[in-house]
């Protein structure tokens, strides 16, 4: 219906309209205009392919709609029903789709060249099968890594890390495999071998996901996000569509750059993080000398007492808060402190939680203006001046072993300097080590007071006694 | 910052010399495309702020289910031969997939970007 190159033109335009999406994002008032015009973006997408290449008979329209709808309702019924809290898995499960969804269009394209302009069944052109064979071991390879990340953060899978032997070996020798399956199937164009590449890429996929902790989960889940990105990318190669090729290549980066910087803020290299085995137990080297040193413990009484005299109370929220669902509780105790004078700030470590921003998002659903959230950098010299430090459910992002101690796993990471404060307070379920398996010398200092319990009925119970 | 110029100078250089030569493949304008995207993205994401990396994420998720394009092109299929069926239930397959991504993607995206709100003004 339309000529080919306005086609083009307007698949242009939807890719620049995806740059604005991500453009508006960087600053939260702005992000909702930005999020719109990804939504233009896509849906221009949508309607210029149907335009273009209008399918001339009704079992494809009902095909097309029925699809659309289908997809449409289970996407946002779920984008309605999601907790704020499982925000981490849905993103890793909308990855997984994105990966299938590569390897469907793929195994598509192979058996329909024709409607993807690429040749003929049994002639496709050796550089779209390439492109073709380089998109499907990716997207399978999302898939599966996924696949596996859902599982670890929705506690379906154990969150340890599950070391195979020889695991490396296994890796490397079905990597080469898939290699040399990508460089036979372009040279022979067989269905078979395009099958083998998704299956090799599956498991590899899965194999290398499996040894890595669950604290390194916002490396994986960002990482996966890039790979995403080039999976669309290479099968916008295939099909000449620069929307795809220009998403794609936002998406790759845009994933590449959180887990970079999310490596940063643990002081791990990418590698070490893909190579896994990191993150054990918690309980793992919490035995010992050190669990028999007294802590000074307190209740819900003294923490309001004393926040309620302070002058200013830093709040590090960690990921034991979004497992408690403590946010509104914690916005409610912060109220209750302004409204006796006490300046409020929260302090977000870059890898609290399970995912890049996952804090930022927590306390936003509780209302909590993000004017008083602060990153790591921006608030990390005002934990001197602070009169409390209110640590509820963080460990590893405040252990100062990170700037001391030489022998300890997590030395060099970014820590927040909560020592500096006044008095320490640190909600946590029990003594048990943090994610790394590292004991923290804070909680036995003489300015910190240890509150046990479940991080959303102590917060509560605080609240209490502000009340009164 | 220096090279990354350098660099897209010697793109864009690429670009015109290939408008007057012609014949260069659309292999290389799509790379050329490509590789220019992928500085552009370098750029919008470090602006992007650190508050707002979980709604980042959710919306390139969104985003890359642009791949919905070829979803369509294969249950739009003409039933050419036999294999056109098989490409046609792949293709319906990637865009129930890819439906999911879009709306769920962009809608928890805009259910998390009006959360964030600024501080009340006090009274």
């Amino acid at each position: 219906m339309i000529d080919a190159n306005f086609a083009a033109l307007l698949y242009l335009l939807s890719g620049v309209l995806f740059i604005l999406a991500l453009r508006g994002l960087s600053s939260p008032s702005s992000s909702r205009r930005g999020n719109l015009l990804g939504m233009v973006g896509m849906a221009i997408a949508i309607v210029t392919t149907l335009l273009v290449a209008a399918p001339g008979d009704w079992i494809s329209w009902i095909l097309i709609l029925g699809g659309l709808g289908l997809g449409g309702g289970i996407g946002a019924f779920i984008a309605r029903q999601v907790k704020m809290t499982d925000m981490p898995q849905l993103v890793a499960a909308f990855h997984s789709l994105v990966g299938l969804a590569a390897v469907f269009v793929a195994a598509a394209a192979l058996y329909a060249p024709e409607a993807f302009e690429i040749g003929v069944p049994g002639a496709i052109h050796a550089q779209a099968l390439i492109e073709m064979s380089i998109g499907v071991a990716i997207g399978a390879f999302t898939f599966t890594g996924s696949v596996i990340a859902f599982a670890k953060l929705n506690g379906n899978m154990s969150g340890k890390p599950i070391i195979l032997p020889a695991r490396h070996l296994i890796h490397i020798v079905l990597a080469i495999v898939l290699l040399a399956l990508i460089w036979a199937f372009t040279v022979s164009a067989e269905p078979v071998l395009f099958w083998l590449i998704t299956i090799v890429a599956l498991v590899l996929g899965g194999l290398m996901i499996i040894p890595i902790g669950g604290a390194d989960m916002p490396v994986v889940v960002s990482m996966l996000n890039s790979y995403s990105g080039w999976a669309a990318a290479g099968i916008g190669f295939t099909l000449g569509n620069t929307a795809l090729i220009i998403t794609g290549a936002l998406v790759g980066s845009s994933g590449a750059i959180l887990s970079y910087i999310m490596c940063k803020a643990m002081n791990r290299s990418f590698i070490s993080v893909i190579l896994g085995g990191f993150g054990g137990d918690a309980s793992v080297s919490s035995g010992g000398a050190e669990e028999d040193r007294p802590v000074k413990q307190g209740a819900a009484e003294d923490a309001a007492f004393l926040m309620r005299n302070a002058g200013k109370v830093i709040i590090v929220p960690g990921y034991g808060m979004a497992v408690a669902q403590a946010q509104h509780a914690l916005r409610e105790m912060a109220d209750l402190l302004k409204s006796a004078g006490v300046e409020v700030r929260y302090a977000i470590h870059p890898v609290a939680g399970r995912m890049p921003g996952h804090m930022n998002v927590l306390l936003a659903e509780a209302n909590v203006p993000y004017d008083e959230v602060f990153e790591l950098e921006d608030i990390n010299s005002e934990f001197a001046q602070a009169d409390v430090a209110f640590v509820i459910g963080a460990n590893d992002v405040t252990n100062p072993a990170a700037k001391t101690d030489k022998t300890s796993p997590i030395y060099g990471m970014p820590v927040l300097n909560v020592e500096d404060a006044g008095t320490v307070l640190f909600i946590k379920r029990g003594m048990a080590a943090g994610y790394a398996g590292v004991q923290n010398e804070l909680f036995f200092r003489d300015n910190t007071m240890m509150l046990f319990g479940d991080a959303k009925k102590v917060t509560e119970e605080i609240v209490k006694s502000l009340g009164h | 910052m220096g090279t990354t110029a350098e660099n897209l100078a010697d793109t864009a250089t690429a670009l015109a010399h290939g408008a007057i030569g012609g014949a260069i493949d659309p292999f290389t304008f799509r790379l050329a495309i490509f590789v220019l995207a992928i500085f552009v993205g370098y750029f919008v994401v470090w602006s992007v702020t650190p508050a707002l990396h979980t709604p980042l994420m959710s919306v390139t998720n969104a985003i890359s289910s642009v791949i919905v394009v070829g979803a369509l092109l294969a249950v739009g299929v003409e039933l050419a031969h036999d294999a056109s069926w098989v490409s046609k239930l792949f293709g319906f397959i990637a865009l129930v997939f890819a439906s999911v991504n879009i709306f769920g993607g962009f809608l928890v995206t805009q259910r998390m970007l009006a959360m964030y709100k600024k501080k009340a003004p006090t009274k």
